[in-house]
């Protein structure tokens, strides 16, 4: 039944056993590899342990709860992480988006949906741009080597936070709605929750700002979305 | 007319409502009926103690001034003859009366009168002359008295006073009546100011006892008041709120009595709330609790969903009907959890300015596949204009889905027709199906939760139970309104009204409640109809 491997790793972090389980026999048969952790405390360590392609984190976990360890996972690596949540309503979901998670699935969800924001996480969007190198104001985005510089000191940016800045330098002048972004970087075809946009982009404006309360490359355009500001092609 | 019947009661009206106005007035009316009492009977012994002191002093006076004139008349005879010395007697009686004008002297000859000149011979009641003259011939000298009015002849006004009448003379001589007339200027002049102090004194007295009455009403209606603004500060929310309590009279038991059952009040509503709050919390908590075991569930039911077709019959079909039971019950649980949030407020409202008519073409555009599973067709009635109005797109997207679905699944397969409509106040949508309906005293129950029309009749479509409770709750949040009209066999019309500005009030529905197409053969119907357009 099970597809061939491929080589990709997923941590799941779930305290609940059949649930973990289940997970896991999903994703096995997509071909995954995965490792099951139960607790938070633990949930650092067996993550340092080996390299992980994305991890799976319920937000409510005995011992560490899963905002803290999302938090410090985020502090060690920009790997990919995907929260599961009961309470996607709530102030939980936007506590574990600012701690640094891309995504998050609303329980109960199906195989297909799990399967597919995986793979939205994994895969990289294609390199359509003609050009490699991408000057936004101060900061050169090298899309080929998934670098992003000011001047020669380079800038971690998660792959998430990487994406995101590229789809909105690749079209200069053109203001995104945040339903745009959505599609483009997470994979929504349709209208999903907009709070996933606005964290985001607090992150990434954290990062790249000189000064995130007076953003100059990440430009809010009121009423709209959000739009690059001077933006250069560099061949 | 009206106003002058306002008019006419505003007395009334100032009397009723204000209780210190009525202490006061009271208290005002009382006082002065008692002063008005007091004076007259205290004028009433005053002026009949002046009197009767006049009446004696005159008496006193009067005897001495005869026993003068007596003596004077009886010398004076001997000298000359009766008419001369009459003359100067009498005369010598009225200079004396005249000194410090004490008295008046009216002496009365056969021919004519011998008096002090300014006083009116009137001034003698006739009364008393005639009691008088009956004395000349025998030989009574008592003296006789009368009260009478005192008359000048000078044009001075004329005063109360007292005569008093005598025969003089002593027997075998001529007699002849004199009468004494004791004008009471000095003792009306008393008894004027007896009055005026009566007048001034009685003047403070009420105005004192109105002071005392307003500050007794005072005191007595600033607790009540204050009682009264604390129960209205309970009634509008303010829980914790007290009355001061004062001192340990009535109203300051009143002021305890206010405050306890403030504070039972207080911790009944707390407990109730607390207990509304939990049960809230409850079904929010189940609903969430349930998720994690549901997931396992449903990831289990996919997978061997996915391979249910190399099941055996049995396996096979049991595939399928937990996958498709598992969807109502997300469905169940996700609207559960909905009307959690109504109960507990927190639902929020995501308003945008849209045209109401492009969303319903959504929504019915969306619909057709299933409508034409039942094989009903889907009428769309839009107006020439668009319908802008402030919604929420997802909330109202819901209500129509729900509508929707609801007429689709009980439209006995004939169609439904769906008619848009706005006017200067209000957007409005109405889904008309012409399948079983329910009965007319059923269209407020239609919108509680879990209710069925037909408790034997099964939900094909996967309904909650819980659909139109929900989309009550959307309509509400906007400010507009759901109604439910149906007729068993003749169909049922739902219509959505919502203000096209949020927050300002609806005028009227731009479409009926009652559909259209009905026959109008009862005049209640056409009534309402157009009493709603």
């Amino acid at each position: 039944m099970s597809e061939t491997p491929n080589g990709r790793r997923i941590l799941i972090i779930d305290d609940d056993a059949s649930l973990a389980e289940m997970l896991q026999l999903v994703l096995r048969q997509e071909g995954f590899e995965t490792t099951w952790c139960a607790s938070g405390d633990t949930a650092l360590e067996v993550f340092r342990s080996a390299q992980f392609d994305l991890v799976l984190l319920d937000l409510m976990l005995p011992g560490l709860d899963g905002v803290a360890v999302c938090r410090r996972i985020r502090a060690d690596s920009g790997v990919p992480i995907v929260m599961l949540t009961a309470k996607s309503d709530t102030g939980d979901v936007v506590d574990g988006l600012e701690a640094g998670a891309d995504d998050y699935i609303p329980k109960p969800f199906k195989p297909r949906e799990l399967v597919a924001r995986v793979w939205t996480r994994l895969r990289r969007p294609p390199a359509e741009s003609e050009t490699d190198m991408i000057r936004v104001g101060d900061v050169t985005i090298d899309v080929s080597a998934h670098e992003v510089k000011r001047g020669s000191d380079p800038i971690a940016l998660t792959p998430l936070e990487f994406d995101l800045l590229l789809a909105l330098a690749r079209r200069p002048h053109q203001v995104f709605t945040r339903e745009k972004l959505l599609e483009q970087v997470w994979g929504y075809r349709h209208a999903a929750d907009t709070r996933l946009v606005n964290v985001h982009i607090q992150r990434l404006r954290s990062k790249i700002e000189q000064d995130p309360e007076r953003p100059e490359l990440v430009l809010t355009v009121r009423g709209i979305g959000y739009k690059a500001g001077g933006v250069a092609g560099v061949k | 007319m009206d106003q002058a019947r306002r008019l006419l009661r505003a007395p009334s009206r100032a009397w009723w409502g204000s209780l210190t106005l009525r202490v006061v007035g009271t208290t005002l009316i009382g006082t002065v009926l008692v002063l008005l009492l007091g004076g007259w009977l205290l004028q009433q012994q005053a002026a009949a103690g002046i009197e009767k002191g006049k009446v004696d002093s005159s008496y006193a006076e009067a005897s001495t001034a005869l026993d003068i004139f007596e003596s004077s008349l009886r010398d004076s005879t001997v000298q000359g003859s009766a008419t001369q010395s009459i003359n100067r007697v009498a005369g010598a009686a009225v200079a004396r009366g005249s000194v410090g004008g004490q008295y008046y002297v009216l002496v009365s000859l056969p021919t004519s009168d011998i008096r002090t000149e300014k006083l009116d011979p009137s001034s003698v009641p006739s009364s008393l002359r005639q009691t008088v003259e009956q004395a000349i011939n025998s030989t009574d000298s008592r003296l006789y008295s009368s009260s009478t009015l005192v008359r000048y002849r000078d044009g001075t006004d004329s005063v109360p006073g007292i005569v008093v009448g005598a025969v003089a003379g002593s027997s075998g001589l001529t007699r002849y009546p004199v009468y004494f007339v004791f004008p009471m200027s000095q003792e009306q002049k008393t008894l004027g100011v007896v009055q005026q102090a009566l007048i001034s004194t009685g003047l403070a007295v009420a105005l004192g006892m109105v002071i005392i009455a307003f500050w007794v009403a005072r005191a007595v209606i600033t607790p009540v008041r204050s009682a009264r603004q604390s129960a209205e500060r309970l009634a509008s929310g303010q829980l914790a709120d007290r009355m001061p309590v004062r001192g340990t009279d009535d109203l300051a038991r009143l002021a305890v009595s206010m405050n306890y059952m403030a504070s039972e009040l207080q911790h009944r509503i707390r407990q109730l709330e607390e207990l509304s709050r939990l049960q809230q919390r409850f079904v929010a908590d189940v609903s969430h609790e349930l998720r994690t075991p549901l997931t396992t569930v449903r990831l289990a039911a996919d997978v061997l969903y996915e391979a249910h077709d190399s099941f055996p019959a049995l396996e096979n079909r049991s595939a399928v009907l937990m996958r498709r039971e598992l969807d109502r019950f997300e469905a169940l649980l996700a609207d559960l959890l909905e009307i959690s949030r109504f109960d507990a407020g927190a639902a929020e409202l995501t308003l945008d300015e849209q045209d109401l008519c492009e969303l319903v073409r959504t929504e019915v555009d969306a619909l057709h596949a299933l409508a034409a599973t039942r094989g009903v067709e889907l009428v769309l009635i839009l107006p020439d204009s668009s319908c802008d109005a402030d919604f929420d797109q997802r909330r109202i997207g819901r209500v129509l889905r729900n509508l929707l679905t609801n007429a689709i699944e009980h439209g006995e397969g004939r169609p439904v027709e769906i008619e848009v409509a706005a006017n200067q106040t209000a957007v409005a949508v109405t889904v008309r199906d012409h399948g079983v309906g329910f009965d007319a005293n059923d269209s407020h129950n239609v919108f509680e939760r879990f209710w069925r029309a037909d408790r034997a009749r099964a939900r094909s479509l996967g309904g909650t139970g819980l659909g139109l409770a929900i989309a009550m709750e959307d309509v509400r949040l906007h400010g507009g309104n759901l109604t439910a009209w149906g007729r068993p066999m003749r169909g049922a019309q739902f219509r959505v009204t919502i203000p096209r500005r949020h927050g300002t009030p609806i005028a009227s529905s731009p479409l009926p409640l009652v559909p259209r197409d009905l026959p109008r053969r009862r005049p209640v119907a056409k009534a309402i109809g157009r009493a709603e357009k």
